[in-house]
């Protein structure tokens, strides 16, 4: 099967697929700053350069650490729970 | 009725009905027509009101037909026939009749032009779904049903109740949009009939318990029709109802949280359409016309990656019979496309540009931004990197990758499923992509014209920004979303424990009250009620009786007696007559002589 082997051989090259995500990143972040037209842009603070690399990053962080809190403040509990 | 119009449900609920005749060879071709032939009969409805019927005092409406429920009529048909593909090699013709008539309610709620007939398909979609869950037999799946349609029902008699009043109010039946800027206690009852279906908080926990039980394609049907047909009925009544904006927005973000806690992955799926609905919510809170359209578009959008999600965890579920994430991992191996399907759902659902959720989730945000409601925009794209973070990325990674080896049997069961599920997956991939690159698709379907244009260079920009970041605080912080084997409480606990509340009051006080009652009931009165039986039993042997036996012991004696003289001589017995009669006459001669 092709796809097995596609994924076989990424996983295999695994840092190098790291690496050249990083540069995507990068690039995405300089063509927003260069390029990308910010006249239609909601509020100031989103023409910062980078802006809403910083949300999505710090909204990820702070989903998974809020979320993890306020399970762990009791909402997660053993599985058979409900089984009286 | 004026003129026959052809109801698409009717097409559904006849087609169900005689499936059990259909002879095994045909069954299949059988399954496949009967929902293409609902589609091809959605695509020929001409706008318009049909399906007048009288029925005693009122007039029911089973046919108004205009764009928007064009739109969602569209939708749902098509999503018919890619859920009866999936589930084509299911034998049993059971499930399939609960699913066809569960998706013509769907369809009739839709078309519905009056108030009794929106709650009449509304209540058959409940009655015929949570079939979808009993169905899979397992012993948690009757009591998840049960309550299932407990809830349903609660959801129901609001609506009725609020209907009935506000009906009798207005003077009409019609179901039009009401007066959202000053609401009654009636308009509120339908409102929360409408949102227990969309799954608003405090109302949604009925959702992800049904949803995380139903059978491998139950749950596929499921998640297109209950909350979607609800979505219609909020945009056709509700539209611009302030409430639904903040509603919405908590919505979005309470699946994200509930989603970082579960362990099961299609219970996970499910909050994430708690999540994507509260962006329909929060696109009929707003309003305007872009909103609405955002809120059309989004169900549309929503109703196939969600299908498409549901289908890939289903055949997750199906092959290996396993769905928790710490009991799955690693299946890339055994299970390379339903990985490549699901991921495809998975990017559709986060909106990423080229894919369907970037086309109709942006909508919604771009009209709060309009409106100048910015926290609703930058809540809602924290939503959306919450969205991409589950689906998107613990979904795909911790069941095909992660570092979690399944047990054995789990592994030995694993492979891709039948080539129909393969097939309906494949169909409804496709279908993501395409409402993602061609976007007049969709837009010229949407109510109001669009003038809205999703491909510009800062809204991809935005939205690759925040969405491949979220993918690096994933990476980062992989060990925190490390599932755990836990359940989440959430508020279906109420009325789970208290449920279990009521057993124990059945069983503990009741009972011991009960007890009490008997025994007191033998104490005071039974025991000494026996006593007097005693007695007045010995009073009956001794006294009664004896007198009673005596008299009749006498009576036999002396009827033995006269036995005996009896010979049957008639000469005998005369003499002895006249002897007796002239005894009593010289007696009684003797006597009065003296």
């Amino acid at each position: 099967m092709k796809l097995v082997q596609l994924i076989e051989f990424l996983r295999h090259r695994l840092k190098t697929v790291v690496r050249i995500c990083f540069g995507l990143l990068a690039l995405l972040i300089l063509l927003d700053a260069v390029l990308v037209d910010k006249e239609h842009a909601h509020t100031h603070l989103e023409r910062l350069p980078a802006f809403w690399s910083i949300f999505g990053f710090l909204g990820c962080v702070l989903i998974i650490i809020a979320s993890k809190w306020f399970g762990h403040a009791g909402i997660m509990t053993r599985e058979d729970y409900y089984d009286e | 009725m004026n003129s026959f119009w052809l109801h698409p449900s009717l097409i559904l609920i006849l087609g169900a009905l005689l499936l059990p005749l259909v002879p095994g060879k045909l069954k299949k071709a059988y399954l496949l027509l009967i929902p293409l032939l609902v589609f091809v009969r959605t695509l020929n409805l001409s706008a318009g009101v049909f399906g007048h019927v009288q029925f005693l005092d009122w007039g029911l409406i089973f046919g108004r037909v205009d764009k928007l429920s064009l739109v969602f009529g569209y939708i749902m048909s098509l999503m018919c026939i890619l859920g009866t593909l999936y589930g084509l090699h299911v034998k049993e013709n059971a499930q399939h009749i609960a699913a066809w008539i569960y998706v013509a309610g769907s369809i009739g709620a839709i078309y519905a032009g009056d108030y009794l007939t929106l709650f009449l398909f509304w209540e058959v979609m409940a009655f015929s779904s949570v079939f979808l869950v009993w169905f899979r037999r397992r012993p948690e799946s009757l009591s998840a049903g049960l309550r299932y349609l407990l809830v349903h029902v609660a959801g129901g008699l609001a609506l009725l109740a609020g209907m009935v009043i506000y009906c009798r109010t207005k003077g009409s039946w019609a179901f039009d949009a009401v007066d959202v800027h000053h609401p009654t206690a009636a308009i509120y009852l339908i409102l929360i009939g409408f949102m227990l279906n969309a799954a608003v908080p405090p109302l949604h926990a009925w959702l992800p318990d049904a949803y995380g039980e139903a059978t491998f394609n139950g749950s596929v049907f499921m998640c297109a029709f209950t909350t979607k047909t609800a979505v219609y009925a909020l945009c056709r009544g509700f539209a611009g109802m302030e409430i639904l904006v903040p509603l919405g927005v908590i919505m979005a973000l309470y699946g994200v949280v509930y989603a970082v806690l579960e362990n099961d992955c299609r219970r996970l799926l499910a909050y994430h359409i708690i999540s994507q609905v509260g962006y329909m919510v929060a696109g009929v809170g707003l309003g305007t016309a872009m909103a609405i359209n955002g809120a059309c578009a989004h169900a549309f959008a929503h109703i196939l990656y969600k299908g498409l999600l549901f289908m890939g965890c289903g055949a997750v579920l199906h092959m290996t019979g396993e769905s928790k994430f710490t009991e799955l991992g690693g299946l890339w191996k055994k299970m390379p496309w339903t990985f490549v399907f699901t991921l495809i759902g998975g990017l559709s659902i986060s909106a990423f540009p080229l894919f369907s959720g970037f086309v109709s989730k942006s909508m919604i945000v771009a009209a709060g931004f309009e409106e100048h409601k910015y926290w609703v925009g930058f809540l809602l794209l924290l939503a959306s990197a919450g969205t991409f973070l589950h689906t998107g990325l613990k979904v795909p990674y911790f069941i095909w990758f992660g570092k979690n080896q399944p047990k054995p049997e789990v592994w030995n069961r694993a492979a891709e499923p039948p080539v129909n599920m393969t097939v309906a997956m494949a169909i409804a991939s496709a279908l993501c992509i395409f409402i993602g690159c061609y976007t007049p698709y969709l837009y010229k379907m949407l109510p109001f014209p669009v003038d809205y244009q999703p491909y510009t260079a800062y809204h991809i920009s935005e939205t690759l920004q925040i969405l491949l970041f979220t993918g690096v605080g994933f990476f980062l912080l992989l060990t925190k979303l490390k599932p755990e084997p836990k359940i989440s409480l959430d508020l279906d606990w109420f009325y789970r424990m208290g449920g279990l509340a009521f057993l124990w009051l059945a069983r503990k006080p009741i009972q011991a009250t009960d007890t009490l009652v008997g025994e007191l009931y033998r104490r005071v009165g039974l025991i000494p009620l026996m006593k007097t039986a005693r007695l007045a039993a010995l009073f009956d042997n001794n006294a009664i009786d004896g007198l009673v036996d005596g008299l009749a012991q006498s009576v036999r004696g002396f009827g033995r007696r006269l036995r005996l003289a009896q010979r049957g001589q008639m000469q005998e017995n005369l003499a002895f007559a006249f002897a007796v009669a002239a005894l009593v006459i010289v007696a009684v001669v003797i006597y009065s002589s003296r």
